[in-house]
């Protein structure tokens, strides 16, 4: 018996040196850095050089003492909803022309179409759309170029012109996630229903949703998580209009150098959206089974 | 041109007797000392060679001063902060008499006194400047001569003002007629820019971001510095820097050597250069802030930006300079701003 056990070791020792280097990655690129951050969310100032720093929890409690953070979380809560949502209406029926009524050399094409943007710095996308949308700007002088009576198309600085930008930016992810979902859905599921005389939306929402959910839960998810802590766009598309819990966040790295305060607020965003997700998870859960 | 060629032969003499070598330069990017012509002279006449570092942010410098002791030798430090980053021991005295230029320096300025504690001087003055308003051309036909100009209705939605705790709270100070050094009203200076919010389009971060929206008619009204200002004008935007009756912020960076360099005799060398008239006649025609010097302000040419507006008395009898400010009192506006921004 003692061969099978030296096997069972060198099994393992393999295992082991096959998995070192993803917890080793791991480790260096999401613990590490991680862990300062919730270190430097205690102390109360960041400990370089001569300077003198103990440990507080006053960075968290300075959350609830201003009604300033809390109103901003909201705000970029509802941001996220509204974002998420819209991506979802739009990137479904997308997905769905993608998945099952395009076929071949046009279909290549249009998936090009999709993830062309991801192929740009997200920096420049915002700046094109800043372009757009600004007065006298590209959509300002088409619109008065088509219409015949003279308008003003200024949506530069409002919430309108962020949520553009960040739906544009992260409405691939739900395309994606959705074709792929789409795509394993058997057509003679739908011919069936169809053969027994289902009418369009019956099929919708009894057959194609259903079977499509977990990858449109996971695009939304991927869509939700980064736009609660979006900084960039809110800041370039939303002028005075554009302060949300992400951007004072950047502000506290950035402008102010108020590490601490920066990621303890971080640190609440994680578990608010840990606490949505999870509030979120039975539906979740449903869509699985 | 003269005076140029002149300086490098005297730097020639001088470098002959020392040894060349490297000095490190901590300072805002595109601010004067990275100027190429600059380096080069400076180089050429003394064999040491010059090597930038860039900060985003005056908490940056200390930072880096803080975590990098001995990583430069030269540093730019704006005169109301040199005083928290003296006291924490990071800063060495100033010895003026290696410095040939300096009795031509201001005397107001050399006196300044976030420059000067405990009897030394910290910082060589350098630049000056004005924070103030700057307006479009082709909106205004006569300039405005009250900064209630950004509160005008008429521009409502095309005014901005910079995106920073201390500059904000010092301009509603200026427009509620407070001492921007001591701000006993700090609840007017509140309501004052709260009523000035609704008209804000979006806020400036830099010279770059201002000059864009300028451009593109989203600014009409704004705060800008006097040395961006000039430099604007000289590339050909059609603003006019305007220095209204409630007066001006004004500001004087100064050039420190820190405590823990090893290379100061060429820190003091580019010092020297730094505030030498020749080359600030240069700088001056690429759009440069005020100088400290003042046989180089004189020797500039009547129409240049910085003698028509930094050179006129009733203006600079109008401006109030930043003295050092607690970081007690900068808490305070930053959370005044932050909760103004939040609000919006």
């Amino acid at each position: 018996m003692s061969g099978g056990k030296s096997i069972a070791r060198t099994d393992r020792l393999r295992a082991l040196a096959l998995l070192a280097p993803a917890y080793l990655w791991l480790t260096v690129a999401i613990f590490l850095p991680l862990s300062a951050m919730a270190f430097f969310s205690v102390v109360t100032d960041v400990p370089f050089g001569d300077t003198e720093w103990h440990f507080t929890i006053e960075n968290y409690t300075a959350f609830f003492e201003s009604p300033t953070y809390a109103r901003l979380l909201l705000k970029s809560v509802l941001l996220g909803v509204k974002v998420t949502a819209l991506c979802v209406l739009i990137g479904f029926p997308c997905a769905w022309v993608l998945a099952k009524m395009i076929r071949g050399r046009s279909r290549e094409a249009l998936f090009l179409l999709v993830i062309l943007p991801f192929w740009s710095n997200s920096l420049v996308r915002i700046f094109s759309w800043a372009i757009v949308l600004r007065g006298n700007g590209v959509l300002d002088n088409f619109v008065n170029a088509i219409w015949p009576w003279p308008v003003d198309v200024n949506l530069m600085f409002s919430e309108t012109a962020i949520v553009i930008g960040l739906v544009h930016s992260y409405i691939p992810y739900v395309i994606l996630t959705a074709y792929l979902a789409l795509q394993a859905i058997d057509d003679s599921l739908i011919e069936a229903a169809r053969s027994l005389g289902a009418k369009w939306w019956t099929i919708l929402w009894r057959i194609v949703l259903p079977l499509a959910l977990p990858g449109l839960i996971a695009g939304a998810v991927l869509v939700f998580v980064p736009v609660v802590g979006s900084f960039m766009e809110p800041r370039i598309l939303g002028g005075r209009l554009g302060t949300y819990y992400g951007t004072v966040i950047e502000d506290q790295f950035v402008a102010v150098f108020n590490w601490p305060l920066g990621a303890a607020l971080s640190f609440i965003l994680l578990a608010v959206v840990l606490i949505i997700l999870a509030a979120a998870s039975p539906v979740l859960r449903k869509s699985q089974t | 041109m003269n005076r140029l060629l002149l300086t490098t032969a005297t730097f020639a003499l001088v470098a002959s007797a020392l040894q060349a070598a490297e000095i490190r330069v901590l300072n805002w990017q595109g601010y004067g000392t990275d100027q190429d012509f600059a380096v080069q002279a400076f180089e050429k006449a003394t064999g040491h060679t010059v090597v930038h570092e860039y900060f985003n942010s005056e908490q940056e410098t200390l930072t880096k001063l803080r975590t990098n002791p001995g990583a430069y030798d030269v540093v730019l430090i704006n005169s109301s902060f040199t005083p928290q980053i003296v006291a924490e021991g990071l800063l060495a005295p100033i010895d003026t008499s290696k410095l040939a230029n300096f009795d031509d320096l201001d005397a107001a300025f050399v006196n300044n006194q976030g420059l000067n504690g405990d009897g030394n001087l910290y910082g060589v003055p350098w630049a000056w400047g004005l924070t103030s308003i700057a307006v479009s051309n082709s909106d205004f036909d006569t300039s405005p001569t009250t900064i209630e100009v950004l509160w005008d209705p008429a521009w409502a939605g095309r005014v901005s003002i910079r995106d920073d705790a201390v500059e904000a709270v010092q301009i509603g100070a200026l427009a509620t007629g407070q001492d921007i050094n001591d701000i006993g009203d700090l609840e007017a200076v509140r309501a004052k820019l709260a009523a000035l919010m609704p008209s804000i389009s979006t806020y400036w971060g830099s010279e770059n971001d201002w000059n864009q929206f300028m451009a593109s008619g989203e600014f009409a009204a704004a705060t800008y510095w006097s040395g961006s200002a000039s430099r604007s004008i000289s590339k050909g935007l059609d603003i006019t820097f305007v220095v209204p009756d409630e007066g001006a912020i004004g500001w004087l960076d100064g050039l420190s050597i820190p405590e823990a360099s090893t290379q100061k005799d060429a820190a003091y060398a580019f010092i020297d250069w730094m505030i030498d008239p020749a080359f600030y006649a240069v700088w001056d025609k690429d759009g440069a802030p005020g100088t400290a010097n003042s046989a180089a302000a004189a020797a500039l040419p009547n129409d240049s930006f910085n003698k028509a507006v930094l050179g006129d008395p009733a203006v600079t009898a109008k401006v109030q300079f930043m003295q050092p400010m607690s970081d007690e009192t900068r808490e305070e506006y930053l959370k005044l701003w932050q909760d103004l921004k939040a609000a919006q």
